[in-house]
């Protein structure tokens, strides 16, 4: 994309197109963590507090 | 790690151990699910990186950033099985690709298929340094301290991932039901849009 065109026009071009790869890279974040929360958000399965929960009482008994 | 087993009866600090951890699973499977295979792999992944927290709990100072601690111990989880159990070679790019490609919940955004497949084509050090960043709400000198690396090295990680990303997107090198790329970042700019009104 290389034009000929008065420094000024220039300088206004280029500025909007790094206005425009700021807004998508925004738009990428937004969608990382829109990824990303959706399996925080997911329930935990039971296992997992299971795990602890017999973890957590071993170690009383052992203590 | 190591088997730190601190055999210390239910104390107050066990519990007040034991509910920050809790809190953290979420954040951790999450976490997992980005590093490792399928949705089933990640949470057996998380529930190991749980237990070794658990039983090294001793070591950790109450006040300081348990969630950091915690993704450095599911994050070096993963890498010792990955280093045990599979081929360095292959596994990058097939793992990724089943990762962040499966989908738990059939009614998730099929738009985020195209933001999972572009992930999948990053160098993993560089998606992981993105998704402590830009997805875990981590500061670059957390995710440096998570990584064992230095707070540059993940800086530049981050923004390298963030361009390659972009590219991926805009560049359409990725392929997806025949849609092209420009299609997919118009429905993420959309989107983005759409939550950003929101929030």
């Amino acid at each position: 994309m290389i034009e000929q065109s008065p420094p000024g026009e220039r300088r206004k071009a280029s500025s909007a197109a790094l206005d425009e790869a700021r807004l998508r890279q925004q738009a990428i974040g937004v969608r990382l963590r829109q990824m990303f929360d959706q399996v925080v958000n997911e329930d935990v399965p039971d296992e997992f507090l299971d795990i602890l929960r017999q973890a957590d009482s071993r170690s009383s008994e052992n203590g | 790690m190591g088997e730190v087993r601190a055999a210390r009866p239910g104390t107050a600090d066990d519990e007040a151990f034991k509910r920050e951890l809790v809190q953290l699973i979420p954040h951790l499977r999450a976490f997992a699910r980005t590093l490792c295979g399928d949705p089933a792999a990640a949470d057996d992944l998380a529930q190991d990186a749980m237990m070794k927290a658990w039983d090294a709990r001793a070591s950790f100072q109450m006040g300081t950033n348990m969630k950091a601690w915690t993704f450095m111990i599911l994050r070096n989880q993963f890498y010792s099985e990955k280093r045990r159990s599979w081929r360095q070679s292959q596994l990058d790019q097939e793992a990724a690709e089943r990762t962040l490609v499966a989908v738990d919940d059939p009614e998730a955004p099929v738009a985020l298929d195209e933001l999972r497949q572009g992930l999948a084509m990053l160098p993993a050090e560089q998606r992981e340094a993105l998704i402590l960043v830009g997805a875990g709400g981590f500061a670059y000198e957390e995710a440096a301290d998570i990584c064992g690396c230095a707070v540059g090295t993940v800086k530049s990680r981050v923004s390298r991932a963030r361009r390659a990303l972009h590219a991926i997107l805009e560049g359409g090198d990725y392929d997806r039901d025949g849609a092209s790329a420009s299609d997919a970042m118009r429905s993420i700019l959309a989107d983005a849009e759409r939550l950003s009104t929101v929030r």
